[in-house]
């Protein structure tokens, strides 16, 4: 017997089956998914901040979120998880998160509060220090004119960046943002290490007391698997929403460059601003 | 020192550095209310350095500037100047229209919306009532049809007239027009020039830094001629044009009216 035939012969393809819709499972994929939104969305959310702190008069302000960022984009995430979720009796918040048990009082069986909250917080302290470069990136592309125009328009900084500059950087960051979310929803599957029963972890709580380790893998990457073709098709719809708001043809892939030239460089060109001397 | 009260804008020694270059040298001059005044000079002399410290765009290193005898920038502690709050800049700076080389439409807003938005947003207007001024200012700058447009699918000539009709959506008391004309091709400059040209009859307080001649001479009540950042002359369109008293002045005007001459 040859060591395919072997592996066929012990795989339990009808556990795959009978498994793919068991209660843990779905719950699991359910704790995927809640885990992956709330923690993307602190993660922009904490990614704006750290850019404004990193934009702050401040210098000390400047400073932590520099180091911030250094912090947590040179560990590996799995340390930091762990670190968090074993800080948390120190801190005396295990304790009362366990008791307060959200989730059975939802429906859940077997989710840890405490194991889930140390889980997001890890995941959006994390995606904080990434997205704080995909937001950098995003509003530093915005032509510095924009935010003139909307000061001599009478608008504050704030104002300008909420109303004229941010929904501009939006379309910026948006298929970054998307692919953080692809992996976010694979990489919660770390949650498994602090016994949450995310998407992995129940197919490993379910595989491995019955041996059969392999088929429930195979049951989590068949949802992996689908929740991040759904994603993709949401990312897309998303971003053909946001440029189709500028109602114009391949708005998305506008040559913005014709727009941006900054007053400098477009100076800098012979002949533009000297050809009207003559007129 | 103290403003004069009857001018639009009271320049009082104006200092500019960037670094250490020092890019305007002690500029004092005055416009007054429904004056039109033309900035001339060579690239580099400061003109749009100058413009942009009238509404505080860049802050001004010594001097003082007043807009309808209010300090703009600063706030007069006892003689000493203390930094003014940006809501108190912000709400000067609504008042003061400015229109630039590159236009800064907003391009996730029609031309419409462009209009809207600072009166809706900074001056708490009323949509409906937004909307009705917008289209009355789009009419007035000859963009009726183009409220629903994109930025991205108007001329140059048709984006500087959205953003001029924005500026003036503020009820702006002076106009601050940088080479307004200067990004646009020779064909639709003529079109901008003439909505600037219906402001000045209209009786607007407009400070014009540009190369068209013709357009100084013809609207400017006055032309100023500035020079490695300090005003060299000033006077009627005419005196500056036909006999400038300064030498550079000679030789710019001449390098400008005669290109092919040099
Ligand atoms: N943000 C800046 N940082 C440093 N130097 C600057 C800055 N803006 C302007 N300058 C310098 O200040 C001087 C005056 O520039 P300014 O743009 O005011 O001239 P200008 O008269 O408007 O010229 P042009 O006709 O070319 O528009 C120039 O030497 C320029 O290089
Ligand atoms: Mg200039």
């Amino acid at each position: 017997m040859n060591p395919i035939q072997s592996f066929l012969r012990s795989y339990d393809g009808a556990a795959v089956t009978h498994n793919l819709f068991a209660h843990l499972i779905v719950q699991g994929v359910i704790i995927t998914v809640i885990l992956s939104v709330l923690s993307q969305f602190a993660g922009v959310v904490i990614g704006l901040v750290l850019y404004f702190m990193r934009r702050a008069r401040f210098q000390p302000i400047r400073w932590v979120a520099n180091a911030y960022i250094w912090f947590f984009r040179g560990t590996p995430l799995l340390v930091q998880i762990l670190f968090v979720y074993l800080a948390m009796p120190y801190l005396s918040l295990a304790r009362p998160l366990r008791a307060a048990d959200v989730f059975t009082s939802l429906g859940f069986t077997g989710i840890y509060t405490d194991s889930f909250v140390a889980g997001l917080l890890a995941f959006s302290l994390n995606e904080g220090a990434y997205m704080a470069e995909i937001v950098r990136a995003g509003i530093d592309s915005i032509d510095p004119g924009q935010m003139e125009a909307a000061k001599t328009l009478g608008m504050t900084y704030w104002l300008g960046m909420r109303r004229i500059v941010l929904p501009q950087a939006m379309r910026v960051i948006l298929p970054p943002l998307g692919n953080e979310f692809n992996s976010m929803l694979k990489t919660t599957s770390l949650v498994s290490v602090i016994s949450l029963y995310d998407l992995l972890g129940a197919a490993e709580a379910i595989g491995s007391p019955q041996f059969r380790t392999l088929e429930l893998l195979t049951v989590a990457c068949l949802w992996y698997l689908l929740l991040t073709t759904l994603w993709t098709f949401v990312q897309s719809a998303l971003e053909r929403r946001f440029s189709a708001s500028s109602r114009d043809p391949g708005a998305g892939k506008v040559n913005w460059s014709r727009f941006v030239l900054p007053d400098r460089l477009f100076r800098a060109s012979p002949g533009v601003g000297v050809g009207n001397l003559t007129r | 020192m103290s403003a004069n009260t009857t001018a639009m804008v009271d320049a009082q020694e104006v200092h500019k550095y960037f670094h250490r270059n020092e890019v305007l040298r002690g500029i004092s001059m005055q416009i007054q209310k429904g004056e039109v005044v033309v900035i001339i000079g060579p690239s580099g002399s400061g003109k749009t350095t100058f413009l942009r410290c009238i509404n505080f765009l860049e802050k001004i290193n010594k001097g003082r500037i007043y807009i309808d005898g209010e300090l703009i920038g600063f706030r007069d502690a006892g003689g000493r100047l203390v930094p003014d709050s940006e809501k108190n800049i912000a709400r000067m700076r609504s008042e003061i229209g400015m229109v630039f080389q590159r236009f800064n439409l907003f391009p996730h807003m029609t031309a419409l919306q462009n209009i809207m938005e600072a009166p809706m947003q900074v001056k708490g207007v009323p949509r409906e009532q937004a909307e009705t001024r917008a289209r009355a200012l789009l009419a007035k700058v000859g963009l009726a049809d183009k409220a629903d447009a994109y930025p991205a699918r108007l001329s140059g000539g048709q984006q500087q007239r959205v953003a001029i009709a924005r500026a003036l959506a503020m009820d702006p008391k002076i106009m601050l027009f940088d080479e307004a004309t200067s990004a646009l091709d020779p064909e639709l400059v003529g079109e901008v020039l003439k909505v600037m040209r219906q402001l000045a009859l209209e009786g607007m307080t407009m400070a014009v830094v540009t190369h068209e001649m013709s357009f100084a001479r013809d609207v400017a009540d006055r032309v100023i001629f500035m020079d490695g950042g300090v005003i060299v002359e000033q006077g009627k369109p005419a005196d500056i044009f036909s006999n400038p008293r300064e030498e550079r002045t000679r030789s710019f005007l001449r390098k400008v009216l005669e290109p092919d001459a040099s």
